[in-house]
């Protein structure tokens, strides 16, 4: 199969849906003659045009706002805040309107937007652009949240996300941008809510979400060699959450590692843990242990944010006190 | 000729009807609420329904308006029923979003009325997105939006109106300039001088006029929302009135304000105003006026008596609605 990067995979996406669907459109800062800042919308706007391709002003809030607005009357937007971080600004549009639109119109109408953003951390970007938002916005009811970790799963994500009748954030690493994968040409759609089993394993279930997915992957081949067979399961969507998929690989190998990026404290990881706790207690052979992010802002540099951020070594640590060693 | 030239007989004996549904309606939730059976706490347009109505009268069922928290008049005039407002008020089942919803903030599809927001100002930049969608569309349905002198010093009146005049959107915003921002007078919370003036940052006029003149309101409007219907863009409308009740009616008219400046300001109060200038050219009678009266007290006391009798939600509302159904080709993992 031929491999194309992340990126490519989600203009490829992005380019089949409104090739597809007149009613779909992207609008954000500097997505149209620019082509984004990480180049994901570039020559889109040569095929589709201005109309369908809108440069905005530096307005978070409008930009979500109007997209909300935009889906009420019948069109299917595709939003880019271009930093995650900048959901701070788009908050209100995301949380008081988007996710609660079909609620308070008691079922006439719906918000059918998504919302793309850049997450995660990078060397060179600061504090207030590498942030991982997921758990900012996993306790609003009525949101949908994506977060692939491969161009496949990006892809048939995207489409399934711009199809669904419900306001949709889907969370782009900015670090997997370059990453080449096998993608499928054509027409495919990744189930929203539905995790996939990236390695099969018996003695250890590796609960990972985006970038964090490949961490794991080699953690997973590490432990392999030392002999512990490590599932390693990509969330790909946190909501909804596939319990499913967690506690079937729980239960066949009594242990859990969940592994984030964002700060321990309040991630998404606690709600995972509390799922197997409440519906798996019974078959853990050890504490759940979880892998992410300090109590700290992302550094800058590449010192610091080597440090901060989790690697394959912290996963493999994690997966060793499960097994009975001490907590480093 | 003007657009109020064009009005006929019937249009402002209606546009009176209006006027005195919306005051009656807001006094009888008024007193509602004083007895202790409302459930949703009133934020009274009295004094401010000229804007409501001069603004909404004449808009096509498929234009969208998206009210403040003080332009009650604005749903009816787009045909959202006085029963639903009131059985909305008792947080009855027969209300918006079946009980899930305040009447304040409530959308409906059908009639053309935008959810709006419980965070003031927040909206507008949805209402600008809906103006986005009709010139996507290449239709000549248009907005009109509604939010108060305190909305307009919110980010999202500048991001909202800046975004607005870029695209040339087919969208109206309607200032409601009551002077204050909950307790907060206008002078307190702003520097300037008028606001219709932050417009010519945009690109787009403003026009600052008098909010307690129906007349006024509607040519201002009419003229806008053609401009709107030509492709030409928006416009700023500040609508200067006076809130005659208090923020709610949880907080006195009196409250941090001087009882003679209600006084003076009842003096221009809309609603005999606009009677007067019907009576003079003898368009209504007092027997007719009597008339208006007694209809529109026989409609309020039928949407009391409904929403007493209407049931409360049963608690599986709580869990409908909260996302959209698919499409069937679409697999989705179970959401709770």
């Amino acid at each position: 199969m031929r491999e194309i990067t992340y990126r490519e995979a989600i203009r490829e996406a992005l380019r089949e849906e409104m090739r597809r669907d007149e009613r779909v459109f992207i609008l954000g800062e500097d997505v149209a003659d620019a082509g984004g800042v990480f180049k994901v919308t570039l020559g889109l706007l040569a095929e589709f045009g201005p109309t369908r391709v809108i440069d905005t002003p530096l307005s978070e809030s409008a930009i979500v706002g109007a997209a909300v607005g935009a889906a009420l009357m019948g069109m299917r937007p595709v939003a880019e805040v271009m930093f995650a971080d900048f959901t701070t600004i788009a908050m209100d549009a995301i949380v008081n309107h988007a996710a609660k639109i079909h609620y308070l119109y008691g079922g006439e109408l719906s918000a059918p937007l998504v919302v793309r953003m850049a997450y995660g951390a990078g060397p060179k970007w600061g504090s207030q652009h590498t942030q991982s938002v997921e758990s900012w916005l996993a306790n609003v009811p009525g949101l949908t949240i994506v977060m692939p970790a491969t161009p496949a799963d990006a892809k048939g994500l995207l489409k399934a996300a711009i199809r669904t009748a419900n306001p949709v954030i889907f969370l782009e690493h900015k670090m997997l941008y370059g990453k080449k994968g096998e993608v499928p040409e054509g027409e495919y759609l990744v189930p929203l809510g539905k995790a996939d089993i990236k390695r099969s394993g018996e003695d250890v279930t590796i609960v990972a979400m985006g970038m964090m997915v490949d961490r794991a992957l080699a953690a997973a081949r590490t432990l392999a060699e030392e002999g512990t067979s490590a599932e390693v399961i990509d969330l790909r969507s946190i909501q909804p959450l596939d319990e499913e998929t967690i506690l079937v690989s729980v239960e066949k190998t009594g242990r859990l590692v969940i592994v984030h990026e964002a700060p321990v404290r309040g991630g998404f990881g606690g709600e995972v843990a509390a799922v197997v706790a409440n519906k798996a207690l019974g078959y853990l052979d050890a504490p759940i242990r979880r892998v992410g992010g300090p109590w700290a802002p992302v550094p800058f540099g590449p010192v610091l944010v080597d440090a901060y951020v989790p690697k394959e070594a912290d996963v493999i640590q994690a997966v060793r006190v499960t097994q009975g060693a001490s907590v480093a | 000729m003007g657009y109020v030239e064009q009005l006929t007989e019937k249009d402002l004996i209606q546009i009176y009807r209006w006027l005195v549904l919306i005051r009656a309606f807001e006094d009888r939730v008024g007193d509602l609420w004083s007895k202790g059976v409302l459930q949703e706490s009133p934020h009274g347009s009295q004094g401010q329904e000229a804007i409501a109505v001069g603004a909404c009268y004449g808009l096509r069922q498929e234009d969208q308006v998206l009210p403040s928290l003080r332009t009650r008049g604005a749903f009816f005039v787009k045909g959202v029923s006085v029963r639903t407002h009131m059985a909305g008020m008792y947080a009855k089942a027969t209300g918006p979003a079946r009980g899930k919803a305040t009447t304040h903030h409530m959308g409906d599809a059908e009639r053309g009325v935008l959810l709006g927001s419980a965070i003031v100002g927040a909206s507008i930049t949805v209402a600008v997105g809906a103006a986005l969608a009709f010139k996507l569309q290449r239709k000549d349905k248009v907005v009109v939006d509604f939010f108060g002198d305190g909305a307009a010093q919110r980010g999202d009146f500048h991001e909202g109106l800046n975004f607005a005049g870029v695209f040339k959107l087919p969208i109206v915003f309607v200032l409601e300039n009551n002077g204050f921002a909950e307790m907060t007078p206008l002078a307190k919370h702003f520097a300037g001088t008028d606001l219709a003036c932050r417009a010519q940052g945009y690109g787009f006029p403003g026009i600052r006029l008098d909010g307690n003149d129906i007349f006024a309101v509607y040519e201002a409007v009419q003229t806008a929302v053609a401009r709107a219907r030509a492709g030409e863009g928006p416009t700023l409308l500040e609508c200067v009135t006076y809130r005659l009740r208090g923020h709610s009616e949880s907080h006195p008219p009196t409250e941090l304000r001087d009882i003679a400046e209600i006084e003076a300001w009842r003096a221009k109060d809309p609603i005999p105003r606009m009677r007067a200038s019907l009576e003079e050219r003898a368009i209504l009678t007092e027997v007719l006026a009597e008339k208006i009266k007694t209809e529109v007290e026989a409609e309020i006391e039928d949407a009391v008596k409904f929403a007493e009798e209407s049931p409360s939600p049963d608690t599986g509302e709580i869990h409908k609605n909260v996302y959209a159904p698919e499409p069937p080709d679409l697999v989705v993992g179970r959401r709770a």
